[in-house]
């Protein structure tokens, strides 16, 4: 090829005027994969080192719940005897006997509360109970909203204007005194279904508080999930591919489903997982001002209300439930708040 | 705009009903009367007692009673504490609360409207990283551990603060800290994004362009239209400043309403359960219509419909 030194030359090079060869065609061919919706998220979470960060501790603190207490050799309930008040590692004048003899004891890590019992295995079950909690209750939210929301949003008109009049209705009355009143008074009608009808044994076995939970948060929750809802089906509903669906003969629940409720994925993970750590926060509260999870069953809000009373002389029992519960909030409003930069953008306020 | 306030003013009206009604119904399905809890009254004083406050009357009737005499403005007297009217309960409860409560709402405005402000205009130094990781740490901590911890640091390891009770200035100390945390923190982060949003606008760079002094263009064009979402937030701030006190009130043994509302719903005191209920209810329900008028009138954007 002539090069060419002057460029303002007007002479012209013939080279580029030929017809491009096979490779050179490649080579202008965009050889990327296009990207999906699901991975272009999951590589914009990835390089979001605080939401990685997030997900690795609710991860840990997922195994510390659910997991280790399974090798762990106390039970939350197990009250040893002459091993009351123990501080962190430190063993009771038997257990030094039993460990002089040869016989293996494993530490209280954390140490023991006034009735024997290992707060370490309370700090796991107390956390399953959060975690739980924070679980369910954002399901619970997320179908009831998603579902209530999809319906007014999708058939608008009076339907929709009458579904959200409630929604307004639900939405002012003050939830904190409602979910207390609620948290009380189901109880009795709960404890007497599962002991008196059949069928409803199972309820025993969850705990009566845990239902209440779930009860009053699904009651009272969902209408921030409908609202947002409803507004992603408003907006989708307008779009072609809906039209297309409608014209092929999809029928209503379909489109909803297939089509309205799957485009607007982003929002509802966003939303559900923002759901969790609200979630939480008002179980550790009903537990700590007494009306949550019922006794011997810890919950990390019930240890702290627990703790209280001897704070002058056992400051680290406060503390574990104190930190495990700050813990837990954070990392899963920090992984919704990363969530909603990867896959949902324009929800950012 | 009057047609707007009608709506909404009708729309709490019915609300408040709701809570009223559900109240009363809620109240009767627990087992136990307010009379059961005393060294068990016999069968002759406690139909006495009942009859003397128509509990002995059907419910029915006795829902019509309670709202004929709640219109007439009276909330009758509590079943527990003797001699007490409900309204009176209130009414000294409210004051130990509102105290409490407003000092806590002050102290975040406070430090959460300067700080958030600091944070969008220094955007990227490393005052603005501070305060952001402060403030996401601050809205992950309940109320109830940053009171206990304010108490083990303050009363039981330093042993400058005093625990309980309200009788001097330092006892509001860490009651009032306690309640702000998590407004100031969740404040300052909304105060930060819509700081920035107002900086990055064109009316900014026009009044930069045209010599405003710094002072007069963050006071008079930054922070009146950046402070909008925080208006907003007064409503729910309100609501959770009540939570926080039903956790704070219980640990530093203040005698305000949150420990009254407790205490009536575990002693079935039910003039008392229905009093708090709807007192509480609706404050929080006119302090969000108040606020959402206040809205429209700051932001003439805002079309009524």
């Amino acid at each position: 090829m002539k090069h060419v030194n002057n460029k303002l030359s007007l002479q012209l090079d013939v080279s580029d005027f030929l017809p491009a060869g096979q490779e050179e065609k490649q080579s202008l061919v965009i050889m990327r994969e296009s990207v999906s919706f699901w991975r272009d998220g999951v590589r914009r979470f990835k390089k979001n080192k605080i939401a990685m960060a997030s997900l690795t501790v609710v991860i840990l603190v997922l195994i510390f719940a659910f997991i280790m207490p399974a090798f762990y050799p106390y039970s939350y309930e197990q009250q040893i005897r002459g091993s009351e008040n123990l501080a962190p590692m430190q063993y009771s004048q038997q257990e030094l006997e039993l460990k002089a003899s040869g016989v293996k004891v494993f530490p209280h890590i954390l140490g023991t509360d006034s009735l024997g019992r290992d707060t370490m295995i309370r700090l796991m079950y107390g956390s399953r109970i959060s975690l739980l909690v924070g679980l369910v209750a954002s399901v619970l939210v997320l179908i009831i909203g998603s579902v209530y929301g999809s319906i007014a949003g999708y058939f608008g008109g009076k339907v929709d204007m009458v579904m959200m009049r409630i929604v307004d209705i639900i939405y002012t009355v003050p939830d904190i005194l409602i979910i207390i009143l609620l948290m009380v008074t189901l109880k009795y009608p709960l404890e007497d279904l599962a002991n008196n009808v059949p069928g409803f044994g199972w309820i025993n076995t969850i705990g009566v508080g845990l239902i209440c939970i779930f009860i009053v948060f699904s009651l009272l929750y969902w209408v921030g999930m409908a609202r947002i809802v409803r507004s992603q089906i408003l907006s989708l509903k307008e779009q072609e591919f809906v039209t297309a669906a409608k014209a092929l003969g999809a029928s209503h629940g379909r489109i909803i489903r297939k089509h309205l409720l799957i485009n607007s994925m982003g929002a509802l993970i966003v939303t559900t997982t923002l759901q969790i750590p609200s979630a939480i926060f008002t179980e550790s509260f009903l537990s700590f001002i007494g009306i949550g999870v019922a006794a011997p069953m810890p919950s990390l809000g019930s240890m702290a209300s627990d703790a209280i009373g001897g704070i002058q002389s056992y400051p680290y029992r406060l503390l574990a439930p104190a930190i495990m519960i700050s813990l837990i909030i954070l990392s899963f409003n920090l992984l919704g708040d990363g969530l909603r930069d990867a896959f949902d953008p324009k929800l950012k306020d | 705009m009057p047609a707007y306030i009608t709506k909404r003013l009708l729309m709490s009206i019915f609300t408040l009903w709701l809570v009223a009604t559900l109240t009363f119904a809620l109240m009767f399905m627990v087992p136990g009367g307010p009379f059961l809890a005393e060294k068990a009254p016999s069968e002759a004083t406690l139909k006495a007692l009942n009859q003397k406050y128509g509990l002995d009357q059907p419910k029915i009737v006795q829902y019509k009673n309670y709202m004929i005499k709640f219109l007439q403005g009276d909330m009758g007297v509590s079943l527990k504490q003797r001699g007490r009217t409900v309204s009176s309960i209130i009414f000294t409860g409210f004051k130990v609360s509102a105290r409490v409560g407003g000092l806590g709402i002050l102290l975040a405005l406070l430090i959460g409207i300067p700080l958030g402000s600091i944070a969008a205009l220094n955007r990227g130094k490393w005052i603005d990283n501070v305060i952001v990781v402060f403030s996401t740490a601050g809205i992950a901590v309940p109320s109830f551990v940053v009171s206990t911890v304010l108490m083990l640091i303050f009363s039981v390891k330093l042993d400058l603060l005093p625990t309980y009770g309200l009788t001097s200035w330092e006892h509001y100390i860490m009651p009032v800290i306690a309640l702000s945390l998590y407004p100031a923190s969740y404040i300052s982060r909304l105060m930060r994004t819509s700081m920035l949003e107002v900086l990055g606008q064109d009316y900014m760079r026009t009044a930069r362009a045209k010599g405003l002094s710094q002072f007069k263009m963050l006071f008079k064009h930054a922070l009146r239209n950046a402070i909008l979402p925080v208006v907003t937030y007064l409503g729910p701030l309100l609501a959770y400043t009540l939570t926080g006190s039903f956790v704070v009130e219980k640990i530093f043994t203040i005698p305000g309403l949150g420990s009254e509302f407790i205490s009536s719903i575990v002693n079935r005191d039910y003039t008392m359960i229905m009093g708090t209920t709807i007192f509480l209810a609706a404050l929080i329900i006119i302090m969000n219509l108040l606020v959402d008028i206040a809205y429209k009138i700051i932001d003439p954007r805002i079309q009524f419909k």
